[in-house]
């Protein structure tokens, strides 16, 4: 769709921004905005979301995103399009941890079908679901670009590489 | 056996730490950015070694990168951009990860000497979000470039400006699509752009833009440094230079391999280990996801350069080389590539909307033992529909494989239909 | 560049201009080419891809089919929009966009003026290939206007680019990625521009469509008509589609000249007010205080006859400025024919101190398509999205081409566009403007002098006169006057700034007429000073204040809801309730009417009348009644002339309206639209500094009789909210907290209604809406207020 490169910029009635998130948050979101033309302060959605995200424990509620929308002066709804667009935003609740399988060619062909299978049965959750316990939330991902030592398995931001069920078994104990 | 292994990209590869400043140094690194600074070389100089030096892109399409500079008016006033691509997330392909994580300088080296070509003071490198480990360590060579005096505002008393800064991804393959990374770093939804205009004269911010990929801009120091004809010469002509190959799937090995263009086939398999288990072998996918199969008989005659791979009826793309060994369901690998596109088709243009999906769903239903004779036509046919009638590639990069796989395959569909979804391939 | 260039399109040579799209050049000439995303008023988005064709371009075929709505024409280039290629992409394209469409065209509104039912027809195959599960899509509820089905979407993304581009307000996105892309809010809430309601002819396919005509008619059961919209001054130019008697629903008909392609909801959906239970259908007279219908001969043989009894000098009539050409001039006519001079239709206005010096015809002071080429605008008592959607639209493009827009007013506005709004008491508006004023070096005389000496620019009243005076040098700055400064104590001041500032800037002045017809007032008459023809009158007679404040005995009411309509609805109640006679020609029954009159003659409404209005550029626009009045109803020019021929009066022998719009257009063949003042402004400030002034806003649903009576408008967010907006340091000093009932008071006038704390209001403005329910009892729409807590 062709908004084309102009900012979505709202003439938002002056909101107090200082109350939102933590200073430390705003702090690392300003030096993101910094990168930037100042008026295209939107350039700063992604990582912004990503922070506030990780600040909530690893989901967005529509209030947070709300919240960019007005740090950043874009119209919530340009913020909405955007958590939904990209994959690794979450917003409903998740577990204490994230644990992706990439299901992508390469993978399948070293076995990752094996460890989605293992994760479904011993731990009774299917792609997008959370664990009863809460350890964590599982799901299955698109290429993660780590097709060399496949199976490659994503927990929380370390990349986890040649698993086999087993292995991914204890990477999981690990978990608190 | 190939020789010449890991002269450019990987060249700090052997090295302990190589991802550091003093690594990156010591073989010569930052030289040529030092060299240009201190003589202010002509930039269509260093485009015309670019040209003669035939690197064509390394993300996929093979543009040729030297006549990619050549199109930035330059000398237009205005802010301009050189933004590159490291959004790697083409099933097969992950070389660039190991570009970010073992050689970061050479990348910023070869993005600050693009930005002085096509007069670019700022530039974005765009990182997939789940580089988590590339992401620091491209974050920690921009800083000790920083801190060196290389990159920032009139470096080293040149009067030369050039800041560059990371944007980070957060899972969207589209986002790999040149104009849809520009669409993401604008803060918006990756769905690409039509051109005309190009980023050339339209690019991030409205304002003329040059995108390559994170190993075609890396390679730039190394052709400065070389020469041109040096890197033209390790590939072939229209060819030029090493190529950095994943070789994955079913092999002994699977690796990234930086070997001259041109390489037989055969001589990266046998670098690779060969076929897992000593199986035959039954078909490659050349050049990443996107791009038809090829019989793997037919790819053991066949060179790992553009021109071979193209006559072979495929691609070399991204040089991700997907191994498939006998044995392996052909309609089952068509149904998990069909369904990758279906999830990250961005859903702009109806075609890859609507039909990706039908694809996937159509296969699906095949491998679960509901398929119908008309479906594998059909498939066809929907995928006939889709290839090149989208804004971007990503629909044809949808049908390609449908098509080859039926060109090649057909009998294992036809078989799975008729037995209820039995594979042929894994029952025999 | 602008050397035109030609191309051929299905062996047809064309001519196109450079940059054009294959597209744009295939319309004009007539080609038809398929599409969904392409609209002529939007960005192009190209993603529909049903608009693609065959092209070459110097023998060389492009190796793909392209979209025609994104590919720039060049010379020599060949089109084929019917080649098999074209129609195999085409075809492939319907098939696609038909898998998830669910195809219930007969349960949907759009059915039988559906574009993806038309395409489908030439395009789309008889049998679908296509045996998966279709998508559905949970519907959100957008509010009271637009009904939404988005299983039907076919993401075209004209609604979301409409709000963004066009509205200025995105509420609608497209969320989600490739098929699980959703267009809608995300988060279900009420749409609530005022233009909204055009997503419902920019969407395609039934995915949005007009609520309130939900499932009350097919396509194919309506005819069409032409209307003229009755509400703002813009006229917006509309297609009524009837079925039977009746108007089924309301859609915008264009002209680039006045309203584009687009109307405002008001004009849109007021149609729903004609159905209102409160329509009056006989004519009714009140004996013993009750009602009781009345035959027409009967009841206008008895107005004829009390109004030939009636002393002239106690006669007033007081004509809503919604009332058409001929009713106004017919009206006045009649009123001066009996002797009487006191005729108004300036109801909302209290200040009239400048009547003797008013232009001939006060107007926009530019053709409405030229607004959005003012380089500056100051625009000055205008609370503009409520008042003039449409012409806000235009400042909203002028402003997004670099226009300076600069708004003096006691309220701050939610604009959608980028604006320096010089927010202040309703006193302080002569102080901001003063400032601008001395900004320029300009002095004035008389009690403008005074109030620009006392003056003190700041930077930014620096930089709007800056503004303005660059934007003058090329004849290109304009200042408008509104609707809250034409309610303004102090409007004669407040133009007599506006014409400092413009003589100083080399400026035009504008006004911005508060309705459909306040421009034909001039015209007609149908004001205390001017005469038919817009010939300054030799006495000016009582203005529509005057006729208040001083009781009369007769008054005749045209159109007018007493409570709603006047800038004091208390003084109204008041003075009518004391006079002897009060005839009131209406279209509805309304309490505030009912208590004050004697009689009622029921007339037709928007859309059952011939007729004329006068927009705000001076434009006539005429137009023919579409359906029949219900009940006894007359067009209100039969009326008047049977009341002139009742009261012995010359001159009322016509035929048809026809003759009415033929006898003014002669009277007015010399008028040209004219600002410039014929008299002297100057007169002392009637507002002192300090004070609590109500402000009252006329909220956009609230502006004549029927829209108050449009359902679904009605049943907008803040439609009818009566409401004491204060600065939340004022509301601590009289003690109110917010949501807590406060009485208000205006001289004897007293109302109740809750606080509603708003830091961006200046301290001494009370924000108290008028035309609302509850505000009936209340005093002028800009006046001293006294608030206190219940």
């Amino acid at each position: 769709m062709s908004l084309r490169s102009a900012p979505l910029a709202v003439e938002a009635p002056e909101r107090a921004r200082d109350g939102l998130f933590t200073p430390e948050i705003r702090a690392q979101i300003d030096a993101h905005v910094a990168k930037y033309p100042p008026e295209w302060k939107q350039s700063a959605v992604m990582p912004a979301l990503t922070l506030v995200q990780e600040w909530n424990g690893g989901w967005l509620t529509r209030e947070l995103m709300d919240d960019v929308a007005a740090y950043l002066d874009m119209p919530p709804v340009a913020v909405y399009e955007v958590a939904t667009f990209y994959g690794m935003y979450d917003l409903e609740p998740v577990g204490r941890h994230k644990i992706g399988v990439c299901n992508s060619v390469s993978c399948l062909l070293c076995g990752s079908e094996d460890l989605i299978h293992h994760v479904e049965r011993k731990y009774g959750v299917r792609p997008g679901e959370t664990t009863a316990d809460g350890r964590f939330t599982f799901k299955e991902v698109e290429c993660l670009g780590a097709c060399r030592h496949a199976p490659a398995v994503l927990v929380g931001k370390t990349y986890h590489e040649c698993l086999t069920p087993e292995a991914l078994d204890k990477l999981i104990e690990e978990l608190d | 056996m190939v020789e010449d292994q890991n002269s450019v990209c990987f060249r700090t590869l052997h090295l302990k730490e190589p991802w550091a400043l003093a690594s990156y140094r010591s073989v010569g690194g930052y030289a040529q950015w030092e060299k240009i600074l201190k003589e202010k070389t002509d930039p269509a100089k260093i485009i015309d070694e670019l040209k003669l030096s035939a690197l064509r892109g390394r993300g996929g399409a093979g543009f040729p990168t030297g006549l990619k500079w050549s199109f930035m008016p330059r000398s237009a006033p205005g802010q301009k951009y050189i933004v590159c691509n490291s959004d790697e997330g083409e099933p097969g392909t992950c070389k660039d990860r190991d570009i970010l994580r073992y050689n970061p300088h050479q990348l910023i080296e070869g993005m600050a000497i693009a930005g002085y070509c096509i007069g670019a003071t700022v530039g974005y490198n765009y990182i997939r979000g789940e580089f988590y480990e590339p992401i620091d360590r491209f974050e920690a060579a921009l800083k000790e470039a920083y801190e060196a005096g290389l990159i920032g505002k009139d470096i080293q008393g040149s009067g030369v400006d050039f800041d560059l800064y990371t944007h980070c991804g957060a899972g969207a393959y589209i986002c790999g699509e040149e104009t849809a990374l520009l669409e993401s770093i604008e803060g918006k939804k990756g769905q690409p752009r039509f051109k005309p205009p190009f980023p050339a004269q339209f690019g991030l911010y409205g304002r003329p833009t040059t995108i390559n990929n994170t190993e075609s801009l890396a390679s730039v120091p190394v052709i400065l440094e070389k020469g041109g004809q040096w890197f033209l010469e390790q590939g072939r002509p229209n060819n030029g230079g090493p190529k950095l190959f994943s070789v994955t799937g079913h092999v002994e090995r699977p690796d990234n391999f930086e070997v001259p263009l041109g390489t037989p086939f055969k001589d990266l398999l046998a670098m690779a280990g060969g076929v897992k288990g000593g199986k035959r072998l039954k078909a490659v996918i050349p050049g990443g996801s996107s791009v038809p199969v090829v019989p793997g008989d037919l790819m053991l005659q066949t060179d790992m350069d553009y021109d071979s791979i193209a006559k072979a009826g495929s691609m070399l793309g991204s040089g991700a080389v997907i191994v498939i060994a006998e044995g392996t369901c052909m309609v089952k690998v068509l149904a998990n590539l069909a369904h990758f596109y279906a999830h990250e088709s961005c859903g702009q243009c109806t075609p890859c909307r609507e039909g990706t999906g039908w694809l996937a769903r159509v296969l699906h239903r095949i491998l679960n033992g509901q398929g119908r004779p008309q479906d594998i036509d059909l498939l066809d046919g929907v995928a006939g529909r889709i290839g090149g009638r989208t804004i971007c590639a990503l629909g044809d990069a949808a049908a390609m494989p449908v098509q080859s796989f039926l060109q090649h395959y057909r009998h294992e569909f036809e078989y799975m239909v008729e037995h209820g979804g039995r594979s042929l391939a894994e029952a025999a | 560049m602008t050397d035109k260039l030609s191309i051929e399109i299905d062996g047809r040579v064309c001519e196109a201009s450079p940059g054009e799209m294959i597209i744009a050049v295939a319309d004009r000439e007539g080609i038809a080419i398929p599409r969904f995303c392409y609209h002529k008023k939007l960005s192009i988005a190209a993603n529909c891809r049903m608009c693609l064709v065959e092209a070459e371009q110097g023998g060389r075929p492009f190796p793909k089919p392209v979209p025609a709505c994104a590919t720039p024409v060049a010379a020599g280039m060949k089109v084929l929009t019917r080649s098999p290629k074209a129609l195999e992409a085409q075809r492939g394209t319907m098939e696609f966009l038909l898998i998830n469409h669910p195809l219930d065209c007969p349960i949907c509104d759009q059915g039988g003026e559906c574009e993806l039912q038309d395409v489908a027809m030439g395009y789309g195959g008889d049998v679908s290939r296509y045996s998966e599960g279709k998508r559905v899509v949970k519907d959100e509820d957008l509010g009271p206007l637009v009904a939404t089905d988005m299983t039907r979407c076919i993401h075209c993304t004209r609604c979301v680019r409409f709000g963004a581009e066009i509205a200025g307000v995105r509420e609608l996105g497209a969320t989600g990625r490739g098929e699980d892309m959703r267009i809608g809010t995300f988060v279900a809430h009420t749409l609530t521009h005022e233009l909204s309601g055009n997503i419902i002819d920019l969407c395609p396919v039934g995915a949005l469509t007009s609520k309130p005509f939900r499932f009350k008619a097919r396509s194919w059961e309506l005819t069409q008509a032409e209307g003229i919209a009755p509400h703002d001054a813009v006229g917006s130019n509309l297609h009524l589609h009837l079925r039977g008697n009746q108007v089924m629903r309301v859609h915008p008909k264009d002209n680039e000249a006045v309203n584009e392609t687009w109307i405002s909801d008001r004009d849109r959906f007021s149609y729903e007010g004609l159905a209102s239970p409160d329509r009056l259908t006989e004519p009714m007279i009140k004996e013993d205080g009750a009602w009781r219908p009345i035959g027409w001969q009967d009841a206008l043989i008895r107005v004829a006859e009390r109004l030939k009894t009636a002393s002239a000098d106690q006669i007033g009539t007081l004509i809503a400025p919604t009332a058409t050409l001929e009713e106004m001039y017919l009206a006045q006519k009649l009123t001066r024919g009996l002797g009487a001079t006191a005729v108004d239709s300036r109801l909302r206005q209290q200040d009239f101190r400048g009547d003797a010096a008013d232009p001939p015809l006060p107007w926009l002071g530019v053709p409405i398509a030229e607004l959005e080429t003012r380089d500056a605008v100051l625009l000055i008592g205008s609370d503009i999205r409520q008042e003039q959607p449409l012409l806000a639209h235009r400042l909203r493009k002028a402003a997004l081409g670099g226009a300076g827009i600069v708004l003096v007013n006691p309220l701050p506005l939610e604009l959608t566009f980028p604006a320096q709004q010089l927010v202040t008491s309703a006193a302080g508006m002569l102080g901001e403007l003063a400032a601008i004023a001395k900004a320029l070096r300009k002095r004035g005389s008389g009690s403008v002098k005074d109030l620009i000496a006392q003056a003190n620019p700041t930077d930014r009243h620096t930089s709007a006169a800056e503004r303005l005076k660059a934007a003058g040098t090329e004849r290109s700055g304009l200042i408008l006057l509104g609707a809250l400064a034409a309610a303004h104590p102090d409007y004669t001041l407040l133009k007599a700034l506006a014409y400092v500032i413009a003589e100083a800037t080399g400026s035009t002045v504008g006004y911005l007429p508060l309705a459909a017809n306040s421009a034909g007032a001039y015209l007609a008459g149908a004001l205390p000073h001017v005469l038919p023809g817009a010939r300054p009158g030799e006495a000016i007679g009582a203005d529509a204040r005057a006729m208040l404040v001083t009781a009369r005995k007769a008054y005749v009411l045209w159109g007018v809801e007493p409570s709603y309509d006047f800038a004091n609805p208390s003084l109204a109640a008041t003075a009518l309730g004391s006079a002897d006679l009060v005839v009131a020609a209406t279209a509805f029954r309304a309490p505030s009417l009912e208590a004050v009159a004697d009689l009622m003659l029921p007339i037709a409404a928007f859309a059952e009348t011939s007729g004329t209005f006068v927009n705000a550029e001076g434009t006539w626009q005429r137009f023919q009644g579409a359906v029949a009045p219900p009940g006894e109803a007359r067009p209100g020019w039969k009326v008047l002339r049977v009341l002139g021929n009742l009261c012995d009066l010359p001159g009322f022998e016509y035929a048809d309206s026809g003759e009415i719009h033929q006898e003014l257009a002669t009277l007015c063949a010399e008028v040209r639209p004219d600002n410039a003042p014929r008299g002297d402004l100057k007169v002392e400030p009637s507002l002192a500094e300090a004070g609590l002034m109500r402000v009252g806003t006329l909220p956009i649903y609230r502006t004549d009789p029927l829209v108050r009576r449009a359902a679904a408008l009605q049943r907008t967010p803040g439609a009818d909210v009566f409401a004491v907006g204060l600065n939340p340091a004022l509301a601590a000093d009289v003690g109110l907290a917010d949501g807590e009932l406060a009485v208000i008071r205006q001289g004897k006038a007293e109302a109740r209604a809750a606080v509603v704390l708003d830091a961006a209001l200046p301290p001494d403005v009370a924000l108290i809406p008028s035309g609302v329910t509850g505000s009936e009892a209340l005093g002028e729409q800009i006046g001293p207020v006294a608030v206190a807590k219940a």
